[in-house]
């Protein structure tokens, strides 16, 4: 597979390390009173979809950029690579 | 019809001409008081043991393709009980009795060859890694062998145990583990199940369940409804798209792992042997070909075809080992789906809803698992409740922080 990286062009898949499901960005507040419910889900349970996925890839052979790829996990086409710091911060992350 | 040697000369000698179909196409009845969905190898087990250990004869197989046609037939066929953790080794050790007997169980070849299993060691560190799981082994009931350089020069004067890359230390062997024609364990399990009048419906696609207040009540399939007391799901790399049509979330991954067979050679391999400093195991096949894989692709993937990395990586384990496999090709690559769970253990339960039961989280290890996990699941699906060795496999498990680690990854399956 080739990953298109938004600053670095296309490079070989082989270069990242896989870490699963996008949603994973979205970490849930330890302060909320269903904080061991909403950890549990976070933590073990995935959507596991077949067909479009967004996932995180770490460049972890290249610049060290965490990016979040949308990738079919029937075809493994990928249709749009971002960074996933952009992702975070429109989700109103401050980082 | 009863095969044996005897049968074989007859037909031989009167042109094959009464061999009769190992089970019969039937069409769906409307209700059963089992319906197993997957007529993989887990599924067609379930429905023998089902019919023969705890009689229940109403039960159903449904399967969207050919029985057989998934991860059973896309193994490396490796047998063996070499686990380290109280929830896992008392199940995969009665699944391997259970493959010693199962033969004479299903009146079926199936080539069960107890071949032996060596695990190499290649530092200090996992030797005693390996002593203790050696240990953890026969306080279970199984067998272990902790062989030496010198034991393993003599069994395998192929190996370079003295100026390798990573020198071969040691070894954990068990002789009890081998290889079986993975197959005719699906054909073997599915004929016996039919002969005990389970109805094994192929070409039927499960398209939803039918849940009314909190029970199930049966499936939605390509050849209609079919009603049933209790639904169980086998469906391995699939279990998160079949569980989402219940509206459930698994603790589940589907990742695609690759495997190899070499051109036909003649005896090289006399055992399976596992390289300890990377990931890589290989066994020869009855017809000559090396059967090896290796680690898993590493991304979600429904895909069963793989990507050259890995093939790469698999290649370098190989030729690390053994270097004489440098000059063999390779005849056969695929892909297969694994339904990797959180921490490398399977799911053997009910769930929240009645009547509807799971079966998977199998991670790469299903197939020597095959027996077992029909026995134990049939347990459950008869009695409502677990099979004291697979009373672990739970789904609350992993909210209840009760994992089952053999690999001490936590909560990222590709790494398991």
């Amino acid at each position: 597979m080739i990953i298109d990286h938004p600053l670095l062009g296309p490079r070989d898949s082989a270069e990242f390390t896989y870490m699963g499901d996008a949603r994973l960005i979205e970490r849930p507040s330890p302060d909320s009173p269903d904080a061991a419910a909403a950890f549990y889900d976070y933590a073990y349970l995935r959507d596991n979809p077949a067909g479009w996925h967004r996932e995180l890839w770490f460049h972890e052979a290249g610049d060290r950029s965490w990016l979040v790829v949308t990738r079919n996990t029937v075809t493994h086409e990928i249709s749009k690579v971002e960074f996933a710091s952009d992702v975070a911060r429109a989700k109103g992350r401050s980082k | 019809m009863r095969y044996s040697g005897l049968r074989v000369i007859k037909e031989a000698l009167s042109g094959h001409k009464g061999w009769t179909p190992a089970w019969r196409e039937p069409d769906p009845a409307a209700h059963y008081d089992i319906v197993i969905i997957g007529g993989g190898g887990h599924g067609l087990a379930t429905a023998h043991y089902l019919a023969q250990e705890f009689g229940q004869a109403r039960v159903a197989v449904i399967e969207k393709g050919w029985i057989g046609g998934g991860n059973v037939g896309r193994n490396t066929t490796i047998i063996r009980s070499n686990y380290l953790l109280d929830g896992n080794e008392p199940f995969y050790e009665m699944s391997l009795k259970l493959w010693e007997g199962l033969e004479q169980d299903l009146n079926y070849n199936a080539m069960v060859s107890q071949r032996g299993i060596l695990n190499l060691i290649h530092s200090d560190g996992q030797r005693d890694a390996f002593i203790r799981r050696g240990n953890a082994m026969i306080l279970n009931g199984a067998d272990a062998d902790l062989l030496s350089t010198a034991d393993i020069k003599k069994r395998y004067p192929f190996l370079n145990t003295h100026d390798a890359r990573f020198p071969i230390k040691g070894g954990l062997a068990q002789h009890r583990g081998g290889t079986v024609r993975h197959d005719a364990v699906a054909w073997g399990y599915a004929r016996s199940a039919d002969k005990h009048g389970v109805d094994i419906i192929q070409n039927c696609e499960v398209t939803g369940f039918r849940i009314e207040d909190g029970v199930c009540k049966g499936v939605e399939t390509s050849r209609g409804f079919i009603g049933a007391g209790k639904v169980a799901c086998a469906v391995a790399g699939n279990s998160s798209r079949l569980m989402s049509l219940a509206n459930m979330r698994l603790p589940i991954e589907s990742h695609v792992l690759q495997a190899f067979v070499s051109e036909g050679l003649k005896p090289v391999l006399p055992g399976v042997i596992t390289f300890g400093a990377g990931h890589f195991y290989c066994s020869q096949s009855d017809k000559g070909g090396l059967v090896f894989g290796g680690d898993l692709d590493g991304y979600n993937s429904y895909a069963q075809r793989g990507n050259l990395p890995t093939v790469e990586d698999v290649c370098e384990g190989a030729v690390a080992i053994f270097p004489m496999l440098g000059r063999a090709r390779l005849l056969r690559m695929w892909g297969g789906i694994m339904d990797m769970s959180m921490d490398g253990s399977p799911i053997i339960d009910k769930t929240h809803i009645d009547g509807l039961y799971f079966n998977g989280g199998w991670c790469y290890g299903g197939f020597k698992a095959t027996p077992a996990s029909g026995f134990a699941f049939a347990h459950l699906l008869a009695k409502d409740a677990p099979h004291p060795t697979a009373a672990a496999y739970r789904f609350d498990r992993f909210e209840k922080g009760l994992m089952i680690d053999e690999k001490g990854m936590g909560n990222q399956p590709n790494l398991h």
